[in-house]
């Protein structure tokens, strides 16, 4: 019961703070899901690429942080907490947006933004790879999907598909 | 096309089935497949009117394409309208990757599953470091707006600090910036 209020807690309070996105609030999750002691930082890597197997939106890691922490329950509840606050946050200021369509402030706030979105991007990127990549060659392949994804238009899949092959092969 | 006059879901069940083929089919990014169901297969809206709902989506915490359920969604049919299309993204990829965790979790020992999901692992976070590379690209020719991410980028990174403390102090430092630049 404890680990389902902590999850809900978790998921609401992350929601909220995942400005550009879902990807910005993983450094966050996982540095509060490891000193919670529910796994390591390796173990959470992995959920996040099984998330990323999966179809849907990218923010799935949450079902399966959940799952693993407190079964089908914790799935539900974590998956409706990253969900809901944002949502009805959406909801509630879809008429005010309207009416704020062209004033200048919206604009500056937009722009101004950007550059923290991608300084967490970037952060978020480093930890799931630092956590991911125990090996040499798994930091190799790391790199070269993200110079594959980065220059070309390959459907995502793909790459996944390549990183496990040659994982089960035995080449990484 | 664009001659056509759009034609808003008529049922909270459209609104389910929609974002449920967005849901079942949107692998990485959902974004674009997203805006070939409403505006162009199903014609819900104008891409103008799809381009103003996805900006306030994008400008509010949460998933983007989470929020733009719940925004399309009320717009057509209120709140049961929001639910529907939450339900619809959410009911299958929810299903898929319980589905996927049970099974990595019974089989997570077995050293082949363990060498693929090392593999699928190393992977999926070049995935993710594109998709960041992508985001800070444009920052290359900004010194200012650059050291704003390289600041926000090391308080996460070495100093560990928390989310919360590092938005509270560079959010209003790059809207400060983007201010000045504006006047």
């Amino acid at each position: 019961m404890n680990d389902l209020i902590d999850l809900a807690v978790l998921y609401g309070h992350l929601s909220l703070l995942a400005f550009g996105g879902g990807p910005t609030v993983l450094p966050e999750m996982q540095r509060q899901i490891v000193e919670h002691g529910w796994m390591t930082a390796a173990e959470f890597a992995a959920l996040f690429a099984l998330a990323q197997a999966a179809p849907g939106p990218n923010m799935l890691v949450s079902t399966l942080v959940g799952l693993r922490v407190a079964g089908l329950p914790g799935a539900i509840i974590a998956t409706l907490g990253m969900i809901t606050p944002s949502s009805v946050l959406t909801v509630i200021c879809l008429s005010a947006w309207d009416r704020f369509r062209d004033a200048p402030w919206r604009k500056i706030v937009q722009a101004g933004i950007v550059p923290v979105t991608a300084g967490l991007f970037l952060a978020a990127a480093l930890l799931i790879a630092q956590a991911a990549d125990r090996s040499i060659p798994l930091a190799l392949l790391t790199v070269a999907v993200a110079g594959i994804s980065f220059a070309t238009k390959i459907h995502p899949l793909w790459l996944l598909a390549a990183g496990a092959v040659l994982g089960v092969i035995g080449a990484v | 096309m664009a001659a056509s006059e759009p034609t808003p879901p008529s049922t909270v069940a459209a609104i389910f089935a929609g974002f449920f083929s967005v849901g079942i089919i949107g692998f990485g990014g959902v974004l674009p497949i997203t805006r070939r169901m409403i505006v162009e297969q199903r014609q819900w809206m104008s891409g103008k009117e799809f381009t103003d709902i996805l900006g306030l989506c994008q400008f509010l915490p949460g998933g983007n394409v989470i929020n733009l359920a719940a925004a399309v969604g009320h717009r057509f049919r209120g709140i049961p309208g929001a639910l529907a299309g939450l339900a619809g993204l959410m009911c299958a990829p929810m299903a898929i990757v319980i589905a996927l965790g049970l099974f990595y979790g019974h089989f997570q020992d077995e050293p082949l599953v363990r060498h693929a999901f090392a593999g699928l692992a190393a992977a999926a976070s070049g995935l993710i470091v594109a998709m960041a590379l992508k985001i800070a690209a444009p920052l290359r020719t900004d010194l200012l707006g650059g050291l704003v991410a390289l600041v926000t980028f090391a308080a996460i990174v070495w100093l560990r600090l928390p989310l919360l403390a590092t938005m509270a102090v560079m959010a209003p430092l790059g809207i400060a910036l983007a201010w000045k630049r504006a006047r």
